[in-house]
């Protein structure tokens, strides 16, 4: 088990290497490919009253004259060591892992994404806390009732979940619930829960509910089909044999059945919702790791990107691992 | 000796006078087909100590009269009807809650593949203690020394160590010793076996089935095994019960059964018997064709497709359901041929072959 | 548009060295809409045309919403119109435009000096007096040599590349001067002089009559040099005005609350009603016109209007409709015609197209009356002084085209069945699409084919429609644009999109299609005039003699739809921002 895991995390290492070079070839390599020169790239990071002179001096500023994998390898040195930057009165520095300075706001990209990692944290957290209960008891149930009311109206009302993206409910919903009826918070707030949990849980809830709902949708159409499926299993029917009450053999051995593909799936969704969930966190104007890389990708801001994708390969990585190291601990057969 | 029930019999008329007492039990299924008849007017008893065998092929209702029992088709869309008595409780119309404790508790099922019918994520020990502490209120610790007994009882070597092993750590046969292990955990007075040596390879079905009955010496209970296989229930079987197309074909003592069968059906069975004696190519063939659609069962009697003497009866097996009747010392068949007929075909055709 | 969208077209367009006014620009509707006139009953363009909700009452909380956030708070490198009219809370530049309703905002004022530039040496050098007293958050006082410090700065463009390079371009700097970082001992006198603490001194390379709008530039807020921190002083900044910053937190939110140093008495225009304000970035822009409405925000300070899902909502509803404003901003939607490209390079067919577009189909196009603007049919919008009102190719009665004077150019062209070239835009932008489709309908009528050409954005104008071998080869007859200036003047205005010499071969320029010698040569006789009113009678001059040519189709003299924030006091549209004045607005608690 032990060298399991440190094969994984040593092929983390290298998976983390490989992305951090694909991104920077797709956001560093291919404008030059497509015909941009140094210049061009470094226009983007100028004035519109920039001088011939401003652009040059930015290009040198950026490193962009540099062949790309010496950029490449200054980048990867300040990430193992750390490097210094300019500004203009001094130097300033940026200890490892420095993974740059933004080219928009000049500030270092590390302390960015650890200021938003717990917004994004707490975002998916809660969400995920509801969509996994409440779309698994949506699930089972309506499995249990097969074609009764209850099933059918779930199954309609998921099927809209599926299908409605964020950016409309949320809005509806922030409408609706802060600003008609003045229930939730409105949209861009939040308190840390180390700073109080009641205020934090008021400006999440929104949000939560309004990603809870796509999940929930998707989770309870999972959990209906897999419910469907175990509780044909002969292992239920001698579970009832045996004399158990019904919940215990819905939930100990129906249900358990079930959620192991579920928990697969879980464990990869909340792997990518901790590396942004970009529309939430834009509907609801939510400073995480998501908003953040959108707000890179629109200025253009490389350093960000470069981070936000870092960091969200970093845990959708260690994600599919702890749901591989789970499977063996939920299904015995895993284990060998 | 069990006795063999009245076929006219009326519900809430006589009382029950066997342990297991079951009287005209109907189980019908409505499908978007239509009616599926799984089980049709079957009665039988098994008492104490005594075991019953039900034959008859895959979708004759056997297993369904088994689940029955059971009160496994509760809540389902089964539509069950007639009296199961055990005890003298009267069970089909009982609470499903009143029946859910008497399950595992007073009877218990053994089920044709234990790899399926144990749960992957839980260990052996796990689902024995969890069936015994259902029913006996006794600490997890007491429950796991129980369930270490009864492994080290149905013969599983180091019981104390394989009660904490996963199901797919077993065996096919240990872990139908496990299985049986795990009905047995609550002594119970009724054990249904499902198929129970099916899924097993030859030398294992025989030590499984010795188990069997040595427990049912030992706990004295009554003991019903379902099977397609005669051979199975040759040694075991102090009654059988051979059912076609949800009814009862033939039902008598074991002796009666191999001795002088009477129903070209049960005929059919023996000699899909395995037999090491005798050569293959002077057995009997296997029986013609397939079994009927329960929904829309043949007119007459069901067998009468397949049934190589259907010609014999003037037609009536065509037109008209041959009812059970008592040839002798409660033994009972379904069948339109007259006695000499089938006295003669028994001698002179199946007999020899056999 | 969001700020990003004009953040991303700024840095294309930064070849280009001025102009390009990302939200600046200003304007007053003067059509008067709504009931007009200020007052304090809500009504559909109360803002526009007097002062909505007078007010002197001071206290509570303005919020504020960014759909994005500033290009910089740093007022030596910030280039959004927006952040220019709201640094005023927190700086004071030598003069700035006057807070007030309508034309009136175009005027110049004095804030830090004490009155409008004094030219001297034929307009070579200028002089202006600062006041005394004016003191920084930290009590000390600023002086002319903070606001030499300020200016010297933000010409470093290695420090701040985003900041507007006016001041690089027209001082009399000393060669080599690197920015007061990196060349730090160099004598920069022979540019900016210090006589005294309350004095200082332009020297400009060249006469330039229009300085004194250089010294509205918030570049002149004073920064002293001892708390200088370079990049990173956009984060620490040092207020001179009535606010200062607090709880800063960099991407997300700051708010400014009372500096306790701002002397009133040393203040004129700043009226300093709220206690404080709350700024919110990065919001989505979407939520923030939820929240103008439901009272949750006051302003959305980009200022360039709603979103497209919120402008029919409002325009449909009465009660939501009256506390909106359609502001003007001076800026002009259009399309280039390239005389470079054949059979353009004959006037006929340029006339043809002059002729035969539907305007209308343009303004659609653009996002209509309300939210895109009026029709155009000059270079010059409304708001820029020297602006006359002229029509060189009447469209007709009903603004659809007139195809029959189309055809008869067709046929003086010698292309009497039409002609097929291309027409470029910008990808990303619908609105741009559109218009091109608006176009090629519109052309079509008289068998003019067009074939549409979409480029990224990113590099419209350095590598495609403003690169002109790019265009000459690949036959880019037309090439949809945009222009805005960053203050209103016609010089601001018209020299980055008629001058032909700012047409670079390599590429980079907004103008490709502009190349009259003869207007060169007025642009330049217009820098020399040091009489206002004469100087700009100039500019309407050239606006007429580029329409002669037919090389710029006038599209929209662009408009927005704003939101007047619950409870705001004392709202008005500065036609020199082109949006809500933010200096003066006040709050009922």
């Amino acid at each position: 088990m032990i060298t399991y895991i440190i094969r994984r995390l040593f092929a983390a290492v290298v998976l983390l290497f490989v992305v951090s070079v694909i991104t920077f070839s797709i956001f560093y390599l291919v404008p030059r490919l497509i015909g941009g020169s140094a210049e061009s790239l470094a226009t983007r990071y100028v004035g519109r009253a920039a001088t011939a002179e401003t652009v040059k001096v930015t290009t040198e500023r950026l490193g962009f004259n540099d062949p790309i994998y010496v950029q490449y390898a200054n980048w990867a040195k300040g990430v193992a060591i750390g490097t210094e930057y300019d500004y203009g009165a001094g130097v300033e520095q940026c200890p490892a892992p420095c993974l740059g300075y933004s080219f928009i706001t000049r500030q270092p990209v590390w302390p960015d994404l650890l200021d938003r990692i717990p917004v994004t944290l707490s975002l998916a957290a809660g969400a995920a806390l509801i969509w996994v209960t409440f779309g698994v008891s949506v699930g089972v149930l309506s499995a249990l009732r097969r074609g009764s009311v209850f099933d059918r109206a779930a199954m309609s009302v998921s099927l809209a979940g599926v299908s409605l993206p964020i950016f409309f409910t949320g809005l509806v919903c922030l409408s609706f619930f802060s600003y008609k009826l003045g229930w939730t918070a409105p949209g861009g707030q939040f308190v840390p829960v180390s700073e109080n949990p009641a205020k934090w849980a008021y400006a999440m809830v929104l949000p939560w509910i309004t990603l809870a709902f796509l999940f929930s949708a998707q989770y309870a159409r999972l959990t209906r089909a897999g419910m469907l499926e175990t509780m044909n299993e002969d292992y239920v029917r001698t579970a009832r044999a045996k004399g158990l009450p019904e919940k215990t053999v819905v939930v100990r051995h129906g249900l358990r059945g079930a959620l192991t593909p579920i928990l697969t799936i879980f464990g990869l969704d909340l792997g990518l919702l901790l590396g942004g969930a970009v529309l939430t966190e834009k509907t609801f104007s939510l400073n995480g790791l998501g908003k953040y890389a959108v707000d890179g990708i629109i200025a253009n801001d490389l350093p960000k990107i470069m981070g936000v994708t870092l960091t969200a390969a970093f845990f959708i990585v260690m994600a599919s691992l702890v749901v591989d190291l789970l499977y063996a601990v939920v299904d015995p057969r895993v284990r060998k | 000796m069990t006795e063999i029930a009245e076929h006219s019999y009326r519900p809430g008329t006589e009382k029950p006078t066997s342990f297991l007492d079951v009287r005209d039990l109907r189980v019908h299924f409505p499908t978007d087909d239509g009616l599926v008849k799984s089980v049709d007017g079957l009665t039988f008893r098994v008492d104490r100590g005594k075991t019953l065998g039900i034959v008859g092929e895959s979708g004759s209702g056997k297993s369904v009269t088994s689940l029955s029992v059971m009160g496994l088709h509760h809540g389902g869309s089964a539509k069950i009807t007639g009296e199961i008595f055990l005890d003298g409780e009267e069970l089909v119309g009982a609470s499903p809650e009143g029946v859910r404790l008497l399950r595992g508790q007073k009877m218990a099922m053994i089920f044709q593949d234990p790899l399926s019918s144990m749960h992957p994520y839980y260990t052996i020990g796990y689902q024995i203690v969890e069936a015994y502490r259902i029913h006996n209120d006794v600490s997890k610790k007491a429950a796991y020394q129980h369930a270490i007994e009864m492994l080290d009882r149905v013969g599983i070597p180091q019981p104390d160590k394989r009660v904490h092993d996963y199901p797919h750590q077993f065996s096919g046969g240990m872990r139908q010793r496990a299985m049986i292990a795990m009905a047995l955990s609550c002594d119970p007075e009724l054990l249904i076996a499902d198929e129970p040596t099916t899924a097993l390879d030859v030398t294992v079905q025989a030590q499984i089935l010795d188990l069997i009955r040595d427990l049912q010496k030992e706990f004295n209970s009554a003991v019903i095994i379902i099977t397609h296989d005669l051979g199975v229930v040759a040694e075991l079987a102090d009654d059988i019960l051979v059912m076609y197309a949800g009814r009862c074909a033939e039902y008598g003592s074991a002796d009666d059964i191999f001795r002088e069968p009477q129903h070209p059906y049960t005929w059919g069975l023996l000699g899909s018997m395995p037999r090491i004696d005798r050569e293959r190519s002077e057995r009997l063939l296997p029986i013609k064709g397939t079994p009927p659609s329960l929904i829309n069962v043949p007119s007459g009697c069901a067998f009468n497709p397949r049934c190589t003497y259907c010609d014999l009866t003037g037609g009536r097996s065509t037109s008209e359901r041959p009812e059970l009747i008592d040839v002798g010392h409660g033994h009972r068949v379904a069948c339109h041929l007259t006695r000499d007929q089938r006295d003669q075909i028994w001698r002179d055709d199946i007999q020899p072959k056999l | 548009m969001n700020t990003k969208r004009w953040r991303a077209l700024v840095a294309l367009a930064a070849v280009a060295s001025f102009g390009l006014a990302a939200c600046g620009g200003g304007g007053t509707d003067g059509d008067g809409d709504g009931d007009g006139g200020g007052g304090s009953e809500p009504a559909f363009n109360a803002a526009v045309e007097g002062v909505f909700n007078p007010s002197d009452k001071k206290g509570g909380t303005i919020k504020v919403a960014n759909n994005g956030d500033w290009d910089s708070l740093d007022t030596g490198e910030t280039y959004y119109g927006y952040s220019w009219n709201f640094a005023r809370l927190y700086g004071r530049s030598l003069l700035m435009f006057k807070p007030a309703p309508g034309k009136e905002s175009n005027e110049l004022v004095p804030d830090l000096a004490e009155d409008l530039g004094e030219p001297s040496d034929g307009g070579k050098t200028w002089t202006y007096k600062i006041k005394k007293g004016v003191k920084y958050q930290d009590g000390t006082e600023v002086t002319a040599k903070d606001v030499k410090h300020a200016v010297l700065r933000s010409t470093d463009k290695t420090t701040f590349p985003n900041g507007p390079a006016y001041f690089e371009a027209f001082l009399d700097l000393p060669k080599g001067y690197d920015g007061p970082y990196r060349t730090k001992d160099m004598n920069t006198d022979q540019a900016i002089e210090t006589p005294d603490d309350y004095t200082i001194v332009f020297h400009l390379k060249a006469p330039f009559s229009g300085f004194d709008f250089m010294a509205q530039l918030a570049q002149t807020m004073p920064v002293p040099e001892a708390k200088d921190t370079g990049a990173k002083y956009r984060n620490e900044i040092i207020s001179s005005g009535p606010y200062m910053f607090e709880d800063f937190e960099v991407g997300k939110s700051f708010s400014l609350v009372r500096n306790p140093e701002w002397d009133e008495s040393t203040d004129e225009f700043r009226k300093a009603l709220p206690d404080k304000y709350e700024v919110t970035l990065n919001v989505n822009p979407d939520d923030i016109d939820n929240r103008l409405i439901s009272g949750d925000v006051h302003i959305d300070i980009a200022g360039t209007g709603v979103q497209p899902a919120s402008l029919s909502r409002i325009l449909g509803d009465p009660e939501l409709k009256k506390n909106a404003d359609n502001a003007s901003i001076a800026r002009n939607w259009y399309t280039s015609i390239n005389p470079t490209v054949k059979p353009l390079d004959n006037i006929d067919c340029r006339k043809a197209i002059m002729y035969g577009m539907d305007r209308t189909a343009y303004q659609t196009a653009q996002g209509g009356e309300f939210a895109g603007g009026e029709i155009a049919t000059t270079v010059l919008p409304p708001q820029i002084p020297g602006y006359e009102k002229f029509d060189l190719y009447p469209a007709g009665e009903d603004n659809k085209g007139d195809v029959d004077k189309a055809k008869e150019h067709l046929e003086a062209c010698g292309q009497p069945d039409g002609f097929e070239t291309n027409i470029a835009y910008r990808a990303e932008r619908p609105r741009e699409k559109a218009t091109a489709e608006a176009f090629q309908q519109a052309l079509s009528r008289v068998g003019i084919k067009l074939t549409l050409r979409p480029f990224p954005q990113g590099d419209y104008f350095s590598q495609f429609a403003g690169n002109p071998p790019y265009v000459v080869k690949n036959n880019l007859g037309l090439a949809i644009n945009g222009w805005g200036a960053d203050w209103n003047d016609g010089f601001g205005f018209l020299s980055q999109i008629v001058d032909s010499r700012v047409i670079r071969p390599a590429g980079g320029s907004s103008n490709t299609s502009v190349r009259i010698p003869e207007v060169d040569k007025m642009l330049d006789d217009a820098l020399l005039e040091l009489d206002e009113d004469a100087r700009n009678k100039l500019w309407g001059e050239i606006d007429k003699r580029v329409m002669e040519e037919a090389v710029f189709f006038p599209g929209v003299y662009a408009k927005s739809l704003l939101v007047r924030g619950q409870g705001l006091t004392n709202v008005f549209v500065s036609e020199a921002f082109g949006m809500y004045d933010y200096m003066n607005m006040g709050v009922e608690e």
